[in-house]
């Protein structure tokens, strides 16, 4: 674990977005820890739609709430939502993937089948669907997000762990008598660790837009806490008079997915054999 | 049996798991829809003028018999009557996915014609200056989702050239055509960006890989031009995994862009259903869900179609 964020942080574009990172995981705690510059809820009717300034950095909204403090909190809460997304999504794609991969035929075919369904739904159309089922909220919006991206860790993971059981190191290990749970924990997982890994980082990516994709409808995070998408929705009609609105949440998002599109990057490189020798 | 049967005898089955999930997940929404359908003012039916509407729109069945129903008028091309718009769904979704396939297309052209030429030109110059420039673009372009890239031309082009995009009442590219672009092309770049900068990417990546094939370098050791290297050897090749992506990112642009319609006002597909989501319309849900399904397997099944018949080393195991 080390070892690979050491390696993380020696690729090029792996340091840029391991930086980002940390930039935004030390915001988002400490936004939802309440450490913030001001709480994001307080309003100051007298200090509406001020630009940035050296009391208030990212300047004020409408209603004179802090956008500094409200944007670490919005990164608080889309961090949340994607980090619990994607640990149900991935969690939940492996079991399936690895089991179909593994007992092959009728579960295999059904798992598959029942994938193939999801997939061809439109994945914000899907997230939409199962958010009015159960009215919008943080942990509605996770497992809207996590059903989105089971398929795709459950593709993932089958594929390889298919390849994998054939291989002649596999049949190897089983000519020596190694139990089955042995093999598939310590050949087959410590192989599949590597595509799992990299899908991780990418998931996250997608989350984070998704998440702020169903806020900016509206069927998100709900009014008044803050996150990037309602806020994004918020500067719609005042972009032209406080561009500001517009620009600090549209730049953090950017950002965010920047820095998971560019540490995937880097992992596929390092966990990748093939490439692994071209960069050393 | 080979690869493309399995998939086309596998398709049915699928169309039907959609059919029943969309079914289930609708009726499980909260509310019912002559409620939705009328607002404050099913508040003044009466008991038996609910019913009668109940009656119109089947809905006063138990599930099995209105799946069974749909089911059977979906396979003779009846997808039912929308509660909302009192007009059958198919005449709804033939409305409305004229628009959404426009802008399929053209974000398509925008991405493939900005993203190849980009994608070969930082090939070619791989690690110099212009090639970590377009990476670095391409990154960005990847990094932006696409409703923040609308908003943000929005707001370019209303401070920096003092206009708003075309936002009136939607005009069909066969009633005037010019007036459609002008309202179509700020939407269309929109969703070409991610899109473009996708294919970049792709184009770049596999061009890397086959620029180190043998059959590439026993080309240049014959004395070859490196430019007629890149186009007679490399690119076709590469080509391969773009079309792949292109085919399947044009399949998830016939779904709708929901977000993107929402910021340019456009009626195409993906609000529609939106609407139809928060208006509990069941049959409209249920028909346009069905029909965007249905056009993104048909369009996978082309890419993996094609992708076997332009590369003569792919032949798919049969099993």
């Amino acid at each position: 674990m080390t070892a690979l964020l050491k390696d993380v942080a020696r690729h090029p574009s792996g340091r840029i977005g391991l930086t980002i990172f940390i930039v935004f995981l030390i915001a988002a705690v400490l936004g939802k820890a309440g450490l913030t510059p001001y709480d994001p809820l307080m309003q100051d009717r007298v200090a509406r739609l001020q630009g940035p300034s050296n009391a208030h950095w990212f300047g004020t909204d409408l209603f004179g709430r802090d956008v500094l403090s409200r944007l670490m909190e919005g990164i608080g809460q889309s961090f949340i939502i994607s980090f619990f997304s994607v640990g149900v999504a991935s969690l939940l794609g492996s079991v399936l993937g690895l089991t179909a991969a593994w007992f092959s035929g009728l579960w295999d075919g059904a798992v598959m089948r029942f994938m193939d369904v999801l997939l061809a739904f439109p994945a914000i159309l899907l997230a939409l669907l199962i958010i009015t089922i159960f009215g919008p909220g943080t942990w509605t919006s996770v497992l809207a997000i996590a059903i989105v991206y089971v398929p795709i860790f459950t593709r993932v993971m089958r594929g390889p762990a298919l390849s994998l059981r054939h291989r002649d190191f596999v049949d190897a290990a089983r000519t020596f008598g190694t139990s089955r749970s042995y093999i598939m924990t310590r050949h087959l997982g410590l192989n599949l660790v590597a595509p799992l890994t990299v899908q991780i980082t990418l998931a996250l990516a997608w989350a984070l837009v998704t998440e702020a994709g169903l806020s900016f409808l509206g069927l998100g995070t709900q009014p008044p806490n803050a996150s990037l998408g309602l806020m994004l929705s918020d500067a719609r009609n005042l972009m032209e008079m406080a561009p500001w609105l517009l620009w600090v949440p549209a730049i953090a998002l950017m950002l965010a997915v920047l820095s998971f599109n560019l540490l995937g990057d880097a992992l596929r490189d390092i966990l990748d054999p093939k490439t692994r020798r071209r960069l050393a | 049996m080979s690869y493309p049967i399995k998939r086309l005898l596998v398709f049915p089955l699928v169309m039907l798991g959609v059919a029943i999930f969309v079914f289930i997940a609708i009726r499980l929404v909260p509310g019912d829809a002559i409620t939705a359908m009328l607002g404050t003012e099913s508040g003044l039916l009466t008991s038996a003028q609910r019913e009668a509407l109940s009656a119109y729109f089947g809905l006063d069945q138990n599930w099995f018999v209105q799946f069974w129903r749909w089911l059977v008028g979906v396979l003779q091309g009846n997808l039912g009557i929308s509660t909302t718009y009192g007009k059958p769904v198919i005449t709804i979704i033939w409305e409305h996915f004229p628009l959404t396939l426009e802008l399929a297309v053209l974000s398509m052209l925008i991405a493939l014609t900005i993203g190849i030429p980009a994608g070969i030109y930082a090939a070619a110059n791989k690690d110099r200056p212009s090639d970590l420039i377009v990476r670095f673009v391409a990154m960005f372009g990847q990094s932006t989702p696409s409703f923040v890239v609308g908003l943000l031309l929005v707001y370019l082009l209303s401070v920096g050239f003092g206009v708003l995009p075309e936002m009136g009442t939607f005009v069909p590219i066969i009633e005037d055509p010019l007036a459609n672009l002008a309202q179509m092309i700020l939407p269309a770049i929109t969703l070409g960006t991610a899109f473009a900068a996708a294919v970049i990417r792709m184009t770049r990546s596999t061009m890397l890989d086959i620029l180190q094939e043998d059959y590439v370098r026993t080309a240049r050791s014959k004395g070859m031009p490196r430019r007629r290297v890149i186009w007679r050897h490399a690119l076709p090749n590469a080509l391969i995994p773009v079309i792949t992506l292109s085919g399947v990112e044009f399949g998830y642009l016939l779904g709708g862009a929901v977000l993107v319609e929402q910021i340019f006002a456009l009626p195409g597909l993906g609000r529609t259903v939106l609407n139809a989501i928060l208006q509990r319309d069941y049959a409209l849900v249920q028909g346009s869900v069905l029909f965007i399904a249905f056009n993104f397997m048909i369009v996978n099944l082309l890419v993996d179609l094609a992708y076997a018949a332009l590369d003569p080393r792919i032949r798919f195991e049969s099993k």
